[in-house]
């Protein structure tokens, strides 16, 4: 594609990575060459890229495709999930995950960014309900800046979780930001 | 009306109203210095061929990127001083500092040259300042900006050697100068300051005239404020056969990246009668922002071209 058709969002092929545009400036010298720099996100590495191109440059695009699969388990260093549609299975490895591990239960639906046939980003529901399996019984001392105590949940992360909660609680939490937002029910 | 455009049109009212303040402060200044306001077609059937300004086209003919062929047809026949406000329209020309449908503010002396419009240049924008209410300092984005006269001139030759370690009249490299303008030039001009660059490499002359006794410097200057590109002046070219030469080497790059190009006949044809003569192009839009201390350009126009 012409470098001028590119814009935020875009997704481009540059030797052989695909990369995510995040940002494109503009800037031109009244009788000279349109530069075009862009802030690129390496989607495999989440590395960020700038570069610069001029009028005239061409680009690669390519397409990204978004699949609704489930959790199912984790098997030695990969979570494997299964399509919705198709049921076929796919592996992520756990440095894909990251962090995200620690909110992902058997069955929780997700949606996973392939390109070329392979996994390369997963979203998670805005939103996860969790069983609490291991909290302090209460909190000695407490005061209005400590209101929280640690929470170990089924999944094996550890979150700040208010004094009232108990062993065998499930709660709800943000998945972006790993913090508890209220309790949903208990054993 | 949605909500959205209303509640926008609405926060930028004080800029279009100080907007339509700074186009009457324009024409009294130019009325007042005798000049004639022209007022040419927006729709031609050529523009001149620059490799980098490319046009729309409308049913084989193309929507004007800039004012000047018409301009200068006056001059060559016979109008001294003329001054004009108008929409160009330029292809792809979109971002902070760009909109592809802009206001250019273009005037033109006959029996002067580039020294002479680059003094108009700073005696506007300080009228302007003036009409504002700002003294000879103006307010931008959290700086002060000293208007004062005479602004800071800069050569070419020198800053490039400076600051981007090259000169660009020897083995001119046209995208190397392009990149170095916007990345290692640009960022040290003073922020505190107007800058005049003056007398560019003859591949950058455009339609500017070379100086006399046959060097490569082009009589070409570019007005900065703020690191905005705000005016480019040139002591006009009246050489027919050397326009000549020119266009038809822009054409020919043009040609090869697959870019329309109509011969404008009539304007090379009126350079034979050309008087020497100065000319500018200023971008009132990047003006007004500067005068109203706002950082993008659709600050300053109800419906940029992404808004339509």
């Amino acid at each position: 594609m012409n470098i001028e058709e590119v814009s935020k969002n875009t997704k481009l092929l540059i030797d052989n990575t695909p990369f995510s545009v995040e940002t494109v400036e503009f800037v031109k010298p009244g009788k000279g060459r349109a530069i075009y720099k862009f802030r690129l996100r390496n989607l495999f590495s989440g590395n960020v890229l700038d570069i610069t191109y001029h009028s005239g440059d061409k680009v690669e695009e390519t397409s990204i495709t978004l699949h609704e699969m489930q959790y199912l388990f984790q098997e030695n260093d990969n979570y494997i999930f299964m399509d919705s549609s198709t049921f076929e299975q796919t592996p992520m490895t756990k440095t894909q995950i990251g962090e995200k591990g620690g909110f992902l239960k058997e069955g929780t639906p997700v949606v996973i960014m392939m390109w070329e046939g392979r996994p390369i980003d997963i979203q998670l529901p805005k939103t996860v309900e969790l069983k609490v399996l291991e909290t302090e019984a209460s909190l000695k001392g407490a005061t209005i800046t400590a209101q929280m105590k640690e929470g170990k949940l089924e999944t094996g992360v550890k979150i700040g979780v208010p004094a009232f909660i108990k062993d065998g609680d499930v709660i709800k939490v943000d998945t972006r930001s790993g913090t508890y937002i209220e309790r949903v029910g208990s054993k | 009306m949605a909500l959205e455009e209303s509640s926008r049109l609405q926060n930028i009212k004080d800029k279009l109203e100080y907007r339509a303040k700074i186009m009457d402060g324009i024409r009294a200044f130019f009325n007042s210095e005798g000049f004639l306001e022209i007022d040419t077609p927006l729709r031609v059937p050529a523009v001149a061929p620059e490799q980098f300004i490319h046009p729309y086209t409308s049913e084989g003919w193309f929507l004007s990127t800039s004012p000047e062929l018409q301009m200068k047809r006056l001059l060559s026949a016979g109008y001294q001083r003329i001054f004009q406000v108008c929409h160009c329209f330029r292809r792809d020309e979109h971002g902070r500092h760009h909109n592809p449908e802009f206001t250019m503010l273009e005037w033109y002396r006959a029996g002067a040259d580039y020294r002479r419009i680059i003094s108009d240049t700073e005696n506007l924008v300080l009228s302007l300042a003036a009409k504002q209410g700002y003294g000879n300092v103006l307010p931008y984005q959290g700086k002060s900006i000293d208007l004062s006269l005479p602004w800071p001139r800069l050569n070419v030759r020198q800053v490039y050697l400076e600051w981007a370690g090259w000169d660009p009249f020897i083995d001119f490299d046209g995208q190397r100068f392009d990149d170095d303008l916007v990345d290692k030039i640009i960022p040290r001009f003073p922020d505190d300051r107007p800058v005049v660059i003056l007398d560019y490499p003859r591949e950058c002359a455009a339609l500017a005239r070379l100086k006399p006794g046959g060097t490569p410097v082009a009589e070409r200057a570019e007005v900065f404020i703020a690191g905005l590109e705000i005016a480019n002046g040139y002591s006009e070219l009246t050489d027919p056969l050397e326009q000549e030469k020119r266009f038809r080497s822009e054409m020919a790059e043009m040609l090869k990246n697959g870019l329309p190009t109509v011969w404008p006949e009539k304007f090379i044809e009126a350079v034979k009668t050309l008087p020497e003569c100065t000319g500018i192009a200023l971008g009132v839009d990047r003006l007004v922002m500067l005068l109203t201390d706002s950082p993008r350009i659709d600050d300053v126009i109800a419906f940029p071209s992404d808004r339509l």
